[in-house]
């Protein structure tokens, strides 16, 4: 058997509009095997959260999957309906979101929704499933278990809060976890235990994890490899060192150096002027290369990828052939 | 660090408690005592104006509700909060851009609300245009004013809601966690853009960020919170050379480091204390290297140092 708990193959996402239709996940294709955390970072809006909305069988409409396909461990799931999409949710993929509020009902004590879930994935009777509903809050470093399980979501911080989403999320003990931004409410000591507490959950249950976050940090000591965004598309993947210290695509190179040092002292940080374009305004050829201090004539002509069958590389021309002059046709 | 006598914000002894017991009903039958929770107990901190001040500390340790009740949006339970500025220019970036922004109304409107209420005679087109110029200035564009929250990712809403706090003209911002769901291209931008105000118009912020690396660019000086308690306050670079606290020192160990990760770090050892029923004496002693029997009774005080620097730490006193 296959090792590959994930394998994501030309995903496309679009949102139909007024105005004609969007792209925002744009032939994107990852694999996570057992056991193994893929880091996914890139700028603001460049479709991180919408892969793993699809993934996870959660687009709003209007958005909608409209190419390749998705594998979990082998079963085809991205044309599965609704209900039996459900099912695996919780089941089989473990969903953490940036905003707690999602996962969570304020209406109901954490301590409730958490048997509830459990007892949904699990055959525990309802004292048993507290019991485990305790552990799991411990496990996920919430003080006071005894007292606290029976507060309401408001009677928890920002970072608390999204604790208890994670223990939510562990409950049925899922083959994926689709992590978006879990620790970006919380500080470096609890975001310490939680990342760990993912690197122990891929070690010891083979459980593989897709980690969407902004903080390098936590992409350096967490992740196996990383998958940069940029404008809906995948703009380099690779082993975390690789990324992380010897970038490829000047995207990656741009976003190391903004990020602030803890050993050097500046005034300004360094930025890549401009912004990403729309979604309705993205540009011939390479998306960066309005931003790019290399582009060249090929850049504004034709889209580069990332060659497929290599589950590494950059999707540069520069990069791929050394050239960014007009070159042969793609 | 120069010490100017024009204090924007003086904190003092503040204290801010919840009621967090089960309802009536159940504390009948379960025969369980009312509780409540101490989530800022005692503190004080002065901010000068133009100045940067950062809260850093665990989750849960009373940053926001400290932002909160500087803000106004909740009352003390105890102490003083002095304001020498105008309450009408004092505005919020909060932690949670979801929850902040109103879903029904488009973003123009959410980003001219504080405009039209700080100036209601503003003429329409002025307002626009002002409105325009500052989605410009946080990164997006004019026509993004005219669509709603939900079509915006995490990222593009937290500048929405910059954007809105600018509007209001502000002297002193809260800043709560304002770029921590921002990408780090997109963070560089805004805290550059951020320190370039402060620089043009003499901001002063209160700044409340966990990424210490961010925290250390951009603060003049560090409060460091424990359960409700500033247990450190000292000048940014002061603190980073010589942090005198030991969970300030546990705190900085723990920095996920991009130049040296530890990949194969292990957490910070100890349970995180309950604010209902905080440890003995020094709250910190549970999970604190340096704990001595003193430390489990007496509660030590921050005493007041040279400058700004002060720290609640028996073993600091000690050695300092
Ligand atoms: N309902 C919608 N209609 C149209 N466009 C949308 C809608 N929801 C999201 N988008 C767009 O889809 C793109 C991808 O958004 P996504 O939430 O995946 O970004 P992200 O990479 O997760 O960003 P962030 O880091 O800020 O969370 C964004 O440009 C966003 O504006
Ligand atoms: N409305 C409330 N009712 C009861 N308890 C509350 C309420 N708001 C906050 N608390 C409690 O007060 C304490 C401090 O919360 P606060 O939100 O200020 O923490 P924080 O330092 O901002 O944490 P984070 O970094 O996770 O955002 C926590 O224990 C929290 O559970
Ligand atoms: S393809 Fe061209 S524009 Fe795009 S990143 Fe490479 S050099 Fe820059
Ligand atoms: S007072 Fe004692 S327990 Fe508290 S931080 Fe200092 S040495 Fe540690
Ligand atoms: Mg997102
Ligand atoms: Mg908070």
């Amino acid at each position: 058997m296959s090792d590959i708990v994930l394998d994501v193959q030309g995903l496309r996402v679009e949102f139909p509009t007024r105005k004609g239709i969007l792209t925002a996940v744009d032939d994107i294709s990852l694999q996570i095997r057992r056991g193994e955390i893929l880091g996914m970072v890139g700028e603001s809006g460049a479709g991180k959260s919408m892969t793993g909305m699809a993934i996870l069988g959660l687009l709003e409409p209007p958005g909608r999957i409209s190419g390749g396909s998705i594998h979990l461990s082998g079963d085809r799931i991205d044309t599965l309906d609704d209900r039996a999409m459900q099912a695996i949710r919780g089941r089989r993929i473990g969903a953490i979101f940036q905003d707690p509020l999602t996962s969570l009902n304020p209406l109901f004590r954490v301590g409730d929704q958490l048997v509830e879930t459990i007892r949904l994935h699990t055959d525990l009777d309802k004292s048993q499933a507290r019991t485990r509903a305790k552990d799991l809050m411990r496990e996920v470093g919430i003080p006071a278990v005894e007292e606290r399980i029976d507060n309401y979501p408001h009677q928890f911080s920002g970072g608390m809060r999204q604790r208890i989403v994670i223990a939510l999320a562990l409950c049925a003990e899922p083959e994926l976890i689709v992590a978006d931004e879990p620790t970006t409410a919380l500080d470096v000591s609890i975001q310490a235990q939680i990342t760990a507490l993912l690197k122990r959950l891929c070690r010891e249950r083979g459980t593989a994890v897709m980690l969407v976050t902004h903080d390098m940090g936590v992409i350096a000591e967490t992740a196996d490899r990383v998958a940069v965004m940029y404008a809906g598309r995948l703009a380099e993947v690779g082993a975390v060192e690789d990324v992380v210290r010897r970038p490829k695509h000047p995207y990656t190179t741009g976003l190391m150096g903004s990020i602030p040092s803890l050993r050097k002292d500046v005034e300004e940080l360094q930025m890549i002027p401009g912004s990403m374009p729309r979604l309705n305004a993205i540009p011939p050829g390479c998306a960066f290369n309005p931003r790019c201090d290399h582009a060249g004539p090929r850049c504004r002509r034709d889209v580069p990828r990332i060659t497929e069958g290599d589950a590494t590389g950059a999707a540069c021309w520069l990069e791929q052939t050394g050239t960014v002059e007009e070159g042969a046709i793609a | 660090m120069n010490i100017r006598p024009n204090a924007i914000l003086e904190v003092d002894a503040l204290e801010r408690r919840f009621d967090v017991s089960a309802p009536w009903l159940n504390r009948m039958i379960e025969r369980k005592p009312r509780r409540t929770l101490r989530a800022v107990d005692g503190v004080d901190f002065v901010i000068q104006r133009g100045q940067t001040l950062a809260l850093v500390g665990e989750s849960g340790c009373g940053k926001s509700t400290i932002a909160k009740l500087v803000t106004g949006l909740h009352p003390p339970s105890g102490g003083k909060i002095r304001f020498h500025g105008d309450r009408d220019r004092l505005q919020m970036i909060f932690q949670d851009p979801f929850a902040s922004l109103n879903p029904r109304w488009r973003v123009g409107r959410i980003i001219a609300e504080p405009l039209r209420t700080l100036r209601p005679d503003t003429p329409e087109d002025t307002v626009s245009a002002r409105v325009d110029e500052l989605l410009r200035t946080v990164g997006l564009a004019p026509a993004d004013g005219l669509k709603f929250p939900h079509e915006f990712s995490g990222g593009q809403r937290q500048r929405i809601s910059i954007a809105r706090a600018l509007a209001g003209e502000p002297e002193f911002l809260v800043c709560d966690e304002p770029t921590s769901a921002l990408d780090v291209s997109v963070q560089a931008q805004v805290l550059n853009l951020m320190k370039r105000l402060q620089k043009e118009m003499e901001l002063t912020y209160l700044f409340i960020s966990h990424d210490l690396s961010v925290v250390r660019h951009m603060a003049d000086v560090i409060a460091v919170m424990y359960l409700g308690r500033i247990v450190e306050i000292q000048p940014t670079m002061d603190l980073f050379a010589n942090p005198l606290h030991p969970y300030t020192r546990l705190l900085l160990d723990t920095i996920p480091d991009l130049d040296a990760p530890k990949r194969d770090r292990s957490p910070m050892g100890g349970e995180v204390p309950s604010p209902v029923s905080p440890p003995s004496g020094c709250s910190f002693h549970p999970r604190c290297p340096l704990v001595f029997d003193r430390c489990k009774q007496e509660r030590p005080e921050r005493r007041a140092e040279v400058h700004d620097r002060r720290v609640a730490c028996f073993a600091a006193e000690a050695g300092a």
